[in-house]
């Protein structure tokens, strides 16, 4: 009987002890993964794109990081500063800097460094671009009191302030590079990161080897990684299903991941996640009638987005009914309280009827024709395009879809002649400051394309921006909400995107989370054979 | 009885031209029978495209997001596409875009063709030089490439595509009719028509134009054939048509690519559509060729 039992002991330590075993990270490999677009230049600081991050991003290192763990992508995570303070009036972050971290060219990483970085992201010199200096409007001053600490002054205390510097573009670079060349980084790559460069063939790939002396002892697992660039989408799946990729970090449509689980089964695993970005509809407010705060209203009533987010989710990468948060996230308007905003009933016929009631109101005769401009990328841009034209001819109205290739879109977009229009929203990390800002007055942000002045929209955004009680930002966040999808409907929510990661199930240590910028430093990623 | 014989000849003679009509049809179907179902292919489809209000079970931009992905059944004889829109019916209102960017593309692309190429040869000398020389210069470019660079200036649409087709098309028209033109030119009655002080319009229109028909038709519904499978490749790729208006190669692409292997039916009827199409415009126009070239008639 002793026997038995210890017999039964050894089995199930054995058992309990396996997945655990199975979960040690093993050394060695190169992760393979296809970029869907390339990156413009080498500069993180001045780019917008995925293509930049996917590639790029496992050269460098940041001042703080998303911890790569956590599936909401919001939890701050030391990087090469090791810990931080904020002052009692929440106006001063020190941060203490790691020691021992070296550039690939063999220098050593101080305060100096960071500093000369976030002055070129926060005051560029005149002539270097800088693509998110207006995230960072709050900072007053960026110090280096000794070698390994950093300290940020603000003008008043901000509850985003930690979050905005969680972007996975402010690469730390070499303030020596930048004193002789601010723009070196555009065309050269040299950081802190886990991997280093060993080549970038335009239009093909770029290669990184481990980086031995890499500060994290003991990372990264990884011998190396492969990005290859792959713009077909059906190109980048084939090369998953075939085993020459193991995964593509933007994310892949519902088909393509029902073809990759039918085709090999249990050697695809299947992440998903809410996914931090949405199709937006702008409403030029300087073309007639959109002027008119009812015909606004009337486009948005006329919107069936709960059956749109059954149904379009099978075909396309979209889900979620959102407001101007991500759906369960922290600040994101509960669906009760939601569905009570115009456009967002659970009653579709007595929608549509007030939809109709204003349009006569403002009297737009039935069969009103206008165009709606769209951004000539398939996913998910026409299947909502599609979707949308149906729901508006429902309520008597003739709309016509215009596609304008995607170099020429935004130009075209900023010259004001468009009438109804879709715009996006891609956030790195949910923070409402970011996630809001779109959504200012045109004088504030350049980036409105509804072109519209809204000075209590305004006044809300900079309110909940100050606001140091969760509770009292959240109430500063639902009025801002209201006002601006329901009571003035300056700009329509579609549905909020959907991320669909099927990778081959030998990457293990990767997290998706609801940004496809984050987790892309593949220190912690490796691969079980 | 003699005399009753001659009124009977004389009635033959006098036959109505509807009558002539129905004979050349007739000898048309009896020896160019290949031609002659390209032909019955092509009205069915002019009659679909004209009646496509009543025979569409459903209307062709009405979504039904309960029958997505349907396949065909009872209800929806070609089963549906990804937005549950009726496949059969938006095949119906498809004949109608592509008849109208055929007809359309063909006719604007094949008469000025026709303008140009008679107006060069007319003139001669200098100007039929040049204008042969810009027309090598666009026939250099295949079709598609041509009608893509012209949809990249121009934009997507239907007009745009039009168009867009309709140009790589002048150059190919505007050298067959050159051709007959510069034979046309050395005849007696041009001569005497600038003889008699007409003016060099005139006789480019009413004297040499009329007499270089048979290429023209020729020419144009050789391209009815090329510009509907041009229309249905543009779309294809998104340059041409957008959504959610009913097009053939509109209906082939997004969705229908990406569930080819769960519902094929979503591309194989329009494929099938645009095939029989173009196979319909390319037997007639061929059998009309030949009917129409005198080097081939007694064959």
């Amino acid at each position: 009987m002793k026997r038995l039992m210890g017999i039964l002991a050894v089995a199930a330590s054995a058992l309990l002890a396996f997945p655990l075993q199975a979960q040690t990270p093993r050394y060695g490999g190169d992760l393979v993964f296809p970029v869907p677009s390339e990156p413009p230049s080498y500069d993180g600081h001045r780019e917008e794109t995925f293509g930049l991050i996917h590639p790029l991003a496992p050269f460098y290192n940041t001042l703080l990081r998303v911890d790569p763990n956590d599936p909401g992508g919001t939890k701050p995570y030391p990087s090469l500063a090791e810990s931080w303070t904020v002052s009692a009036d929440g106006r001063t972050y020190n941060f203490k800097l790691r020691r021992g971290v070296k550039f690939h060219d063999g220098s050593a990483m101080t305060s100096k460094d960071v500093k000369a970085s976030y002055d070129k992201i926060i005051f560029p010199p005149a002539g270097v671009g800088s693509s998110r200096k207006g995230q960072y409007a709050v900072v007053e001053a960026v110090e280096a009191p000794d070698a390994y600490t950093v300290r940020f002054k603000l003008k008043y205390a901000s509850g985003s302030f930690i979050a905005s510097l969680l972007s996975p573009y402010n690469f730390i670079y070499s303030a020596d590079i930048l004193a002789k060349d601010m723009h070196w980084y555009e065309k050269n790559i040299m950081g802190t990161g886990p991997f280093t460069l060993v080549e970038h063939v335009k239009g093909s790939h770029v290669l990184g080897k481990k980086n031995p002396d890499y500060w994290d002892k003991g990372k990264p697992y990884l011998d190396g990684f492969r990005a290859i660039f792959i713009r077909s989408s059906s190109a980048q799946v084939a090369a998953v299903r075939g085993e020459r990729a193991h995964i593509q970090f933007r994310g892949f449509t519902p088909a393509d991941r029902d073809s990759l689980k039918a085709a090999l089964g249990d050697k695809i695993t299947v992440q998903e996640s809410a996914w931090d970005c949405i199709l937006l509809v702008a409403i030029n407010h300087e073309k007639k009638p959109f002027d008119d705060k009812r015909v606004r209203r009337a486009l948005t009533l006329a919107l069936d987005r709960h059956q749109a987010s059954t149904a379009l989710s099978r075909i396309a990468i979209v889900k979620s009914v959102a407001g101007v948060q991500v759906p369960g996230t922290p600040f994101a308007t509960p669906p009760e309280e939601l569905n009570k905003l115009a456009g967002y009933w659970t009653d579709i016929d007595k929608s549509r009827a007030e939809s109709r009631r204003l349009l006569k109101e403002a009297g737009v005769p039935e069969g009103f024709s206008f165009t709606f401009t769209n951004r000539g990328i398939p996913m998910p841009y026409e299947p909502l395009a599609v979707w949308m034209i149906d729901q508006w001819r429902q309520v008597g109205l003739n709309v016509k879809q215009e596609v304008i290739e995607p170099a020429a879109y935004y130009g075209t977009i900023r010259k004001g002649d468009a009438q109804v229009f879709m715009d996006f929203q891609c956030g790195y990390i949910v923070e409402p400051d970011l996630d809001m800002y779109k959504f200012l007055s045109a004088d504030r942000n350049p980036a409105n394309y509804g072109r519209y002045t809204d000075r209590v929209l305004d006044d809300l955004y900079d309110k909940q921006s100050r606001a140091t009680n969760v509770e009292e930002r959240k109430k500063l966040i639902r009025a801002f909400e209201k006002r601006l999808l329901d009571e003035e409907a300056h700009y329509l929510m579609t549905l909020q995107w959907h991320r669909i990661i099927p990778h081959s199930s030998k990457v293990k240590g990767w997290q998706v989370t609801p940004s496809h910028y984050l987790n892309n430093t593949l220190d912690v990623v490796w691969l079980t054979q | 009885m003699a005399a009753s014989k001659e009124t009977l000849e004389g009635l033959a003679q006098a036959e109505s031209p509807r009558a002539r009509w129905l004979q050349a049809v007739l000898d048309f179907t009896w020896q160019r029978p290949l031609g002659a179902i390209g032909a019955v292919i092509i009205v069915v489809m002019v009659l679909v495209a004209l009646t496509a209000h009543w025979l569409a079970p459903f209307e062709a931009l009405a979504t039904d997001y309960g029958a997505m992905l349907a396949a065909p059944s009872a209800q929806h004889w070609l089963g549906t596409d990804a937005y549950g829109r009726d496949v059969y019916s938006r095949m119906i209102f498809g004949s109608r875009t592509a008849l109208i960017v055929g007809l359309g593309a063909s006719f604007i692309g094949a008469t000025l063709g026709a303008l140009i190429g008679v107006a060069s040869a007319y003139f001669g000398g200098r100007i039929d030089l040049i204008v042969q020389r810009i027309m090598d210069v666009l026939i250099s470019f295949p079709l598609i490439i041509l009608a893509l660079a012209v949809v990249a200036i121009l934009g997507t649409g239907l007009e745009n595509v039009i168009l867009a087709i309709a140009i790589p098309m002048i150059p190919r028209c505007a050298r067959v009719v050159r051709s007959s033109a510069l034979a046309v030119r050395e005849m007696p009655y041009v001569d005497a028509a600038r003889a008699a002080g007409f003016r060099d319009s005139r006789i480019v229109l009413r004297h040499m134009l009329p007499n270089v028909m048979a290429p023209y038709l020729i020419m144009l519904t050789a391209f009815l054939g090329q510009a509907i499978l041009l229309e249905a490749s543009l779309s294809f790729l998104g340059l041409g048509v957008q959504e959610p208006v009913a097009a053939w190669g509109l209906m082939l692409r997004g969705a229908a690519v990406e569930f080819a292997e769960t519902a094929p039916w979503m591309a194989f009827f329009p494929g099938l559509a645009i095939s029989l199409a173009v196979f319909a415009f390319n037997l007639f126009g061929d059998s009309l060729r030949d009917a129409l070239d005198p080097r081939l008639r007694t064959q």
